[in-house]
């Protein structure tokens, strides 16, 4: 029956009759009893490429049961995913990527924009990516690849990142946070405040970075201006000296001993903080909760240079079309429409549509979460287990403080085959 | 690729003469030089397809330019040039590629020796210690234990034991032997090789057991008739007749060693330049074509040493 569906030219009407037809037939012949055929000649299916951070299986789930649609993962690393746009274009349909990663996808051809009006809550997407400010009006660093810069595109087809807002998205956001580093209270026993401690010489030997040349270099870049020791114009695109004075300084405290390894793997964080191997990282912050709800203390330590910020979005395959593009929108619009959201929220990330996430939260858990105010219940994860315990308060406060207070976007600079060159010479010194 | 060719030239010429006699008694039967191609012929074609095509492509890519987000195909040497940046102009300090070789090759080094130590008395224990067959086949299976878990797994479990606050440091701390835990334990160049030798002494004691068991028994009872000591049996005749499995050993080590970078990465902590790990940084950042070139030279040096390797024994005639 299956087979109907991919029939081009037959209408749905008559499709219809044809497979209520069948399933009377096979019903009359008894062969078959309460199987939901009508549904499964309508098999709606997107392959949804991404990493880890979106693809919960209760998401799809929740997705089938509300649409119809039915969503294969296809997980991938960060650089993975870009890696399989460029080289297998075909593979996905539904692509969700970081906004740092544009600047290689969009002259590849390989994606395709979303149009705007056809995103219900567009219009509700929060101001952090329409105007690079938060909602209660504080302006956002913009140095790297801020989202609002690569949002739009000058023409359906176009290669060009629009400077003023058009109805052709290059990604209809879904998730993003501010990331800073992990602290081990306990075992650090001081307050700390600053980016520059990430290289004080007390943590010698139990500090870690993200092995990831384009991140691991801006977190390098915010300790240089945390020390004093340069201002860069934008970290995320140094000139090539400016790649050379900060690869000076980590090449320096990699020689020292400062580093205990270097992390890329969610996993990975989480060991060498449980384990005491390092102190003080740069971190995401569901690491960080679940380095707590293993009883071990852990802090997502705010600091007063700010906030190293990512984003993610959907776009499509450019080789989605007809139907499938319905589905995508579909798809993209239930993302947005609140279940999502709020399972994203709970995890520490950030949905991009606040009000309808906000409907799908418990009042307690947004206020833990979104307005940084004790929580007044536990605090459960989504599948459940316990976060927090009634009384804690979220690490950075609130949306307004955490997101008002980020200094850079995650990015790839111009420079970005000199900058790994000097990363494998940082590594081989 | 090399060995394969020569085989085949070997097995080739010899028959070809028979071959127009052959024909010549029954023109219908196969000329047995075209039998032996046929026999080598699959062999030849998932070489050919799986191996010697898609090496062709990396040799053409490493001479293409790129730019962030595609390959262009004109040709360009920047993957070489790159790659060599400052090899002159440093001097006499060494350039990121001569470090990143001097750390692989002194890791190589180091987990060849220790390997081949290891696998060459698990083997000799294998081999004549043990004498039942089931006792051989049960005892070398036990040494595929590292291979069943995964990388990973394998790698994280190695922080619980060599850890600050791991079994090995508390264990020795509480003995009073040190003050402080050990750093150089976990994220060192000892967990690396200490991995490593987990890993792929495996590939030392298989090839070794398979010299070994075939050297024929009244050769160790003549030399000890002859009055030799067990040193000088081991030296003048085990080890000689061990020699291919040595070398097979040797080869399987050496060319996974060279190439690594997952275990590397993991247990050096990410800090520990290897030549695999190069090619990863760059095949990450959509830089193919420099990717490829680093192929190229990883691929040419591991050669080089395979082909030094082959000039000591040679293993065509001794197999």
């Amino acid at each position: 029956m299956s087979e109907t569906t991919r029939t081009t030219g037959v209408s749905r009407r008559t499709l219809l009759k044809g497979t209520a037809g069948l399933a009377g037939l096979a019903a009359g012949s008894g062969a078959i009893t309460g199987f939901p055929y009508v549904k499964s000649a309508d098999a709606k299916v997107l392959r949804y490429l991404g990493t880890a951070v979106n693809e919960g299986d209760d998401i799809s789930k929740q997705c089938l049961k509300d649409t119809g649609i039915k969503i294969e993962y296809i997980t991938a690393t960060t650089d993975d995913v870009t890696k399989r746009v460029m080289t297998q274009p075909n593979s996905f349909d539904v692509l969700d990527t970081e906004y740092f990663s544009l600047k290689k996808l969009v002259p590849s051809g390989n994606i395709l924009a979303l149009d705007a009006k056809k995103i219900k809550e567009f219009d509700n997407i929060t101001p952090v990516f329409t105007k690079g400010e938060t909602p209660g009006g504080k302006k956002i660093g913009g140095q790297g690849t801020a989202p609002w810069k690569v949002l739009y595109l000058e023409g359906k087809d176009s290669k060009k990142f629009a400077t003023s807002a058009t109805e052709f998205v290059t990604l209809i956001p879904t998730v993003y946070n501010a990331d800073t580093l992990g602290i081990r209270p306990d075992l650090i026993k001081r307050p700390i405040s600053s980016w520059s401690e990430l290289l004080n010489p007390e943590f010698k030997g139990k500090a870690s970075i993200l092995n990831i040349p384009s991140i691991g270099i801006m977190d390098a870049a915010m300790v240089v201006e945390a020390s004093g020791k340069y201002k860069y114009a934008d970290k995320g695109n140094m000139t090539k000296e400016e790649i050379d004075l900060t690869m000076k300084v980590m090449t320096e405290a990699k020689k020292a001993g400062q580093f205990r390894a270097f992390w890329k793997d969610f996993n990975e964080s989480v060991n060498l903080m449980a384990s005491g191997e390092t102190v003080i990282q740069s971190m995401w912050s569901p690491a960080v909760t679940k380095v707590r709800s293993m009883g071990i203390p852990c802090t997502f330590q705010p600091l007063k240079e700010g906030y190293r910020s990512w984003a993610s979005g959907f776009c499509v395959s450019k080789g989605v079309s007809g139907a499938k593009l319905d589905w995508a929108y579909e798809f993209v619009n239930w993302f947005l429409s609140g279940y999502a959201g709020a399972y994203l929220n709970r995890q520490g990330y950030y949905s991009a549509v606040l009000s309808t996430a906000k409907a799908h939260m418990e009042p307690y858990e947004w206020a833990y979460w979104m307005e940084g105010k004790p929580a007044e219940k536990d605090i459960k994860a989504p599948d459940g287990s316990l976060l927090e315990k009634a009384g804690a308060v979220r690490d950075g406060g609130s949306y307004e403080d955490r997101m008002g207070a980020v200094a850079c976007w995650n990015a790839v600079m111009d420079e970005n085959d000199y900058m790994v060159r000097k990363w494998n010479e940082f590594i081989a010194a | 690729m090399d060995m394969s060719e020569e085989v085949l030239q070997e097995a080739t010429p010899g028959l070809l003469p028979g071959s127009g006699t052959a024909r010549a008694a029954k023109p219908t039967r196969l000329s047995p030089s075209f039998i032996s191609w046929l026999q080598a012929g699959p062999m030849m074609l998932v070489f050919l397809a799986f191996f010697l095509i898609p090496l062709v492509f990396v040799v053409i890519v490493s001479f293409w330019d790129y730019n962030e987000y595609q390959l262009l195909p004109a040709f360009s040497g920047r993957g070489y040039t790159d790659t060599f940046e400052g090899c002159i102009a440093q001097l006499p300090d060494l350039c990121t590629i001569g470090k990143t070789y001097v750390m692989t090759l002194k890791l190589c080094f180091m987990v060849w020796a220790i390997t081949l130590f290891l696998g060459f008395w698990v083997a000799y224990f294998l081999a004549f210690h043990v004498k039942s067959k089931t006792w051989q086949m049960g005892l070398s299976l036990l040494c595929t234990i590292p291979f069943w878990t995964s990388n990973v797994i394998r790698m994280i479990a190695w922080i619980p034991l060599l850890g600050r606050n791991g079994l090995v440091n508390s264990g020795l701390m509480k003995t009073g032997l040190i003050n402080h835990p050990l750093e150089w334990l976990l994220f060192s160049e000892f967990s690396v090789v200490l991995a490593l030798v987990h890993l792929f002494t495996f590939f030392m004691v298989v090839p070794i057991f398979n010299s070994m068991v075939r050297i024929d028994k009244s050769l160790i009872e003549a030399a000890y008739d002859a009055g030799a000591t067990g040193f000088q049996t081991l030296v003048n005749v085990i080890i000689p007749l061990a020699k291919p499995g040595i070398v097979i050993g040797s080869i399987f080590v050496i060319t996974i060693v060279m190439g690594d970078f997952i275990t590397i990465g993991v247990m050096g902590g990410q800090q520990i330049a290897a030549a695999g790990k190069i090619i990863e940084t760059r095949v990450n950042a959509l830089q193919f074509p420099a990717a490829a070139a680093n192929a190229v030279i990883l691929l040419a040096i591991t050669f080089l040493i395979i082909t030094m390797m082959s000039r000591i024994v040679d293993i065509k005639k001794e197999l």
